[in-house]
């Protein structure tokens, strides 16, 4: 018997309250996840039009535009690594951190030097304990993004895209790179949520994967006032929205992993308090045996004794 | 008149969708001026900038949003109007629009974006003034 009951009774009261604390925060994380699917659907109609109008004129103009031509020779890449603002998620950041952590091994192979960008606070945290810079970071919204976040991390990747590299970046803007990285992580379901890291841009634009029905196919459109001009406002939006989607998925990820963790914390604390209660009551019932003993012990002797003097 | 169905529109912010139904007419404003879109209309995709949109249903109600800078694209009387923010005119919060505006003219700043502020403000009022 290491330690006495009340110690132990301490203890258990100890992690009843914790495990009241992770029960709320899994309760929390679950209701909030619900709302963070529903943004992401309400937000799929804008990304579905958008895409639709991005491939239309991608489909009836040649135009190139700055942001789809692949410069020659790349040796700048940007990556922007959206994480969480808050901890108690498992291994949520962490996971995305060591996914950028694989891409830029990956691109600095290639000879490319790579600026980062964060979103999140744990991402900040991370480059600043290892001193290693960050162009930008953005913080506050982790679990609930809203569009002109998306629309300001949007503008400041683009514009990193459209300087020049290599020369000194104008006043008040992103030094210049000559590709864009995403990584976040994907809300498959419930259950699995996996870091991928995607390139942003130049811009791909790939149509959808099922081919087109008759009736979906496209129809000749006339652009206002150019082909050109239409692109020109199309693809910021659509680079917009695409980060957008994505840290609406960070988002529902977050949730989906804190809910995830602390339940498991709360399964864990259940398996504690049932622990420390057998070891307390096996304690207590020790010093039980040990008082009866004592008094049979303390009656004997003093039978003894009697018996002797007599 | 030979007939050409009803429009379906949808009215899409970056968000949400704002409205969507049929309709007989829309209005809005592009880069080049005012369209106005009846069924039957050329595909088309332009580029709209912050102003009213006048949606007109088969019922004869009018519906007025503001919205901001985005796209119009019409096709097979599909119409869908894109916009980062967009907001129907029993939405809009007339006090705060004005508020804005006051405080978009007063910064005295003449760049893009205090420009682009004090647009989105008066759309948002001049919306709730034709709705009314």
């Amino acid at each position: 018997m290491a330690l006495s009951v009340r110690e132990y009774r301490a203890r258990i009261k100890s992690t009843e309250s914790m495990k009241k604390i992770t029960r709320a925060m899994e309760l929390i994380a679950a209701s909030r996840i619900i709302k963070a699917q529903q943004r992401a659907q309400s937000a799929a109609p804008y990304a579905r039009e958008l895409t639709r109008a991005v491939s239309a004129v991608a489909t009836f103009s040649n135009v190139d535009h700055a942001l789809t031509v692949e410069p020659e020779d790349p040796k700048k890449a940007a990556i922007l690594i959206v994480t969480s603002d808050r901890g108690l998620a498992g291994a949520y950041s962490s996971n995305v951190l060591k996914e950028a952590e694989r891409l830029v091994e990956k691109l600095k192979e290639e000879g490319k030097e790579v600026d980062i960008y964060v979103s999140g606070r744990k991402g900040e945290a991370y480059f600043k304990f290892r001193q290693r810079p960050v162009v930008q970071s953005w913080t506050g919204f982790s679990d609930q993004p809203t569009y002109d976040v998306a629309s300001d991390i949007g503008s400041t990747l683009i514009s990193a895209f459209l300087n020049e590299t290599g020369g000194e970046p104008e006043e008040g803007t992103a030094p210049g790179v000559d590709e864009v990285h995403v990584v976040y992580t994907r809300f498959r379901s419930m259950l699995a949520q996996e870091p991928v890291a995607l390139r942003m841009l130049p811009l791909e634009v790939v149509e959808g994967e099922e081919k087109p029905t008759e009736a979906e196919l496209l129809p000749l459109y006339e652009f206002e006032p150019s082909p050109s001009e239409v692109l020109d406002s199309l693809l910021p939006r659509y680079v917009q929205s695409r980060i957008f989607f994505a840290l609406l998925q960070a988002a529902a990820s977050e949730l989906a992993a804190r809910q995830k963790a602390m339940k498991s914390a709360t399964d864990n604390a259940d398996e504690l308090i049932k622990k420390y209660k057998r070891i307390a009551n096996q304690a207590r019932q020790a010093g039980i045996t040990q008082e009866i003993s004592e008094i049979v012990g303390g009656v004997n002797a003093l039978a003894d004794a009697q018996a002797g003097s007599e | 008149m030979a007939d050409y169905g009803s429009l379906q529109v949808e009215l899409v912010a970056a968000d949400r969708l704002v409205w969507s139904g049929e309709a007989k007419m829309v209005i809005a404003r592009t880069t080049e001026g005012d369209v106005g879109i009846l069924p039957g209309h050329a595909p088309m995709l332009s580029v709209i900038i912050e102003g009213v949109v006048d949606v007109q249903t088969a019922e004869g109600e009018t519906w007025i949003a503001a919205v901001d800078a985005g796209f119009l694209s019409v096709a097979n009387n599909r119409v869908s109007i894109l916009s980062e923010h967009a907001e129907m005119s029993h939405e809009i919060d007339l006090e705060k629009a004005r508020q804005d505006l006051e405080r978009a003219q007063s910064s005295g700043e003449n760049d893009d974006a205090a420009q682009e502020a004090v647009r989105r403000a008066e759309a948002r009022i001049r919306a709730v003034e034709r709705a009314s």
